[in-house]
């Protein structure tokens, strides 16, 4: 078994199990407010502390993986749904004026700095968990078009190709019968990649005040409520960054170990 | 050369011109009337139409567009909805924090990613080595505004080496402004430095496995050497593009970690003026933010194809 992609598959997935369970229990409500337990050190009663209304750091923590994973998730799944197709037509219609268009596209994407625009998106059309997501799912839309269109491009040179468009299938057809299942692998280690730098942007963007709002709890904003506390209640800050430290770190050692596992090719490339 | 510099140009206008657009539509899509926002709800109609011709806010909107861009390209980005001042002087003024916030950033990341990515390459396998690539996956997945945070808790709360956040100024001496940057570089290069170190190591391992390689070391040169002067300077070509695409990431970053620091920068500005409503001022700062991005691909395409004549041939 690849130690990384146990390790990482560990860490990220007690956090999958916490926003998980989060649905149905909680040790502590996250909405009520209890100030005679405001500002409390870690203890037994509170694992991790309470913040400046009394509430229950660890219970936060756990309903905040929820929005963390919610947003990153449909942020892949927007930039895949779109993305692969586009690539997908490129490839299939290399050289041709859609598939300049398409890369053209591309790189235009990536010339904006994703989090500006992010921030523009969000504050154009409000602060919101939603617009977080689209604003994070467009960025990703170039980078499954760009991988899947160079990994379909050699697989079209491929025998068993040939043979399916000898049979008579379309290139629409070829390319979901044959390509799309032979980039599977790649798509897989890529989303893991994309999921945590999705994680981070969320987190990022809430904490600058744009993602998630009030009360839905959010690690970024746990982080951004703190800034003004942290000085003598540093646990406030410590844990929700933790949080996403340890998520984002599980994801990426999944990648690898999923990128080694997947695809005994690369293991000679990466060494 | 002379064609694949051409053709790069051409792409280069091409993107800037769509990169405009899209940020003018975007921003025409606002809901809300700025002149209405400035003078409150209790304002003339014949007030709000003298602010509206003021602003340049009436006439269609093929001719707000002509009349943003050509002042772009004069070097007037307009007016401020809400300082009523020229955003050129706004943008002057912030530049001076962000450009250098940016470059210390990247001078820091490249100084800590070399030693890092040469040395954990150099001793593949090793102890060295292993702690460099754990370091750096760290360093990856770490938010760098907590990162910030954190500095802020031990170097200015605790230790009291820097203060915990504003701008000392130009005005104050060149080691107090850059000390006041200090904190949110190292934040800002953190990430970067990781990546960079990664890159460094990966493409260093690949030259070290060329015949070329093989063929210094038969010729009697150490590993040291064979690495110094041959592998290394083939090395940095992926490097070198990594550091060119780390500038879009630096500006973009910056824009919260002027926020963890209150520094007064371009990032704050943006930020601000998205809060007051202020598009003028969001509309040309994020066009400038990404023609810098633009124009910083483009040199370093350019210098890439300098240094490798197989590039040329194949863009």
């Amino acid at each position: 078994m690849n130690r990384a992609l146990t390790i990482g598959a560990v860490l990220s997935g007690a956090f999958a199990l916490a926003a998980l369970v989060s649905f149905i229990w909680v040790p502590y409500d996250v909405t009520g407010v209890d100030i005679g337990n405001r500002l409390k050190v870690p203890s037994m009663a509170h694992l991790l502390g309470t913040d400046h209304f009394g509430r229950d750091i660890f219970s936060m923590i756990m309903v905040g993986a929820r929005t963390s994973i919610a947003v990153a998730v449909v942020a892949v799944g927007i930039g895949m749904l779109i993305g692969v197709p586009l690539g997908l037509a490129a490839a299939a219609r290399k050289g041709s004026l859609m598939d300049e268009l398409i890369m053209r596209g591309n790189d235009l994407v990536f010339a904006f700095p994703s989090l500006l625009i992010a921030i523009m998106i969000t504050a154009v059309f409000g602060a919101s968990a939603v617009n977080a997501i689209i604003a994070i799912g467009i960025f990703n839309i170039p980078v499954f078009a760009r991988l899947v269109r160079g990994a379909a491009l050699s697989l079209w040179t491929r025998d068993y190709v040939l043979a399916a468009r000898v049979s008579g299938k379309g290139a629409a057809r070829i390319s979901f019968e044959h390509i799309l299942p032979n980039v599977t692998n790649l798509l897989i280690v890529q989303g893991t990649i994309q999921f945590s730098l999705g994680i981070l942007a969320e987190a990022g963007l809430s904490y600058v005040g744009l993602g998630a709002q009030p009360p839905t709890p959010s690690w970024g904003r746990m982080l951004a409520e703190s800034q003004t506390m942290f000085s003598f209640a540093p646990h406030l800050a410590i844990f929700p960054g933790l949080a996403i430290l340890l998520t984002v770190l599980g994801l990426n050692l999944m990648g690898d170990g999923l990128r080694d596992v997947l695809d005994p090719r690369l293991r000679r490339a990466r060494r | 050369m002379l064609r694949f510099v051409l053709k790069r140009l051409l792409s280069l206008v091409l993107s800037l011109a769509v990169a405009s657009v899209v940020i003018f539509l975007f921003v025409e899509v606002v809901p809300g009337d700025p002149a209405a926002y400035m003078l409150g709800m209790n304002a003339q109609e014949d007030t709000l139409n003298a602010l509206r011709e003021q602003l340049g806010l009436n006439g269609g909107l093929f001719e707000r567009y002509a009349s943003w861009v050509g002042g772009m390209l004069r070097g007037d980005f307009g007016t401020s909805y809400t300082y009523r001042t020229p955003v050129s002087e706004m943008i002057g003024e912030r530049m001076w924090i962000s450009l250098p916030l940016a470059l210390f950033a990247l001078a820091l990341s490249t100084a800590i990613a070399f030693p890092a990515g040469i040395w954990a390459a150099s001793k593949r396998g090793s102890f060295a080595d292993v702690s460099v690539m754990s370091l750096t996956q760290l360093g990856v997945a770490i938010p760098n505004f907590w990162f910030a945070m954190l500095m802020v808790l031990v170097f200015a709360i605790n230790l009291r080496w820097f203060s915990a956040g504003g701008f000392a100024g130009w005005d104050a001496g060149f080691w107090a402004a850059m000390k006041s940057l200090t904190l949110p570089a190292v934040a800002l290069a953190l990430p970067q430095a990781s990546i960079l170190a990664r890159v460094m190591r990966s493409s260093l391992l690949d030259t070290l496995g060329e015949d070329y390689i093989r063929t210094a070391r038969a010729k009697g040169l150490s590993r040291r050497q064979a690495l110094w002067r041959h592998a290394l300077r083939n090395a940095l070509i992926p490097v070198l593009t990594i550091i060119g695409l780390q500038f879009s990431f630096l500006m973009a970053g910056a824009i919260i970690i002027e926020n963890v620091f209150f520094l007064p920068g371009l990032g704050r500005l943006v930020f601000q003026s998205i809060s007051a409503r202020d598009l003028i001022v969001v509309e040309s700062v994020v066009m400038l933010l990404v023609f810098a991005v633009i124009v910083v691909n483009f040199l370093v395409d350019i210098a890439y194809a300098l240094v490798d004549p197989r590039l040329r041939v194949r863009a």
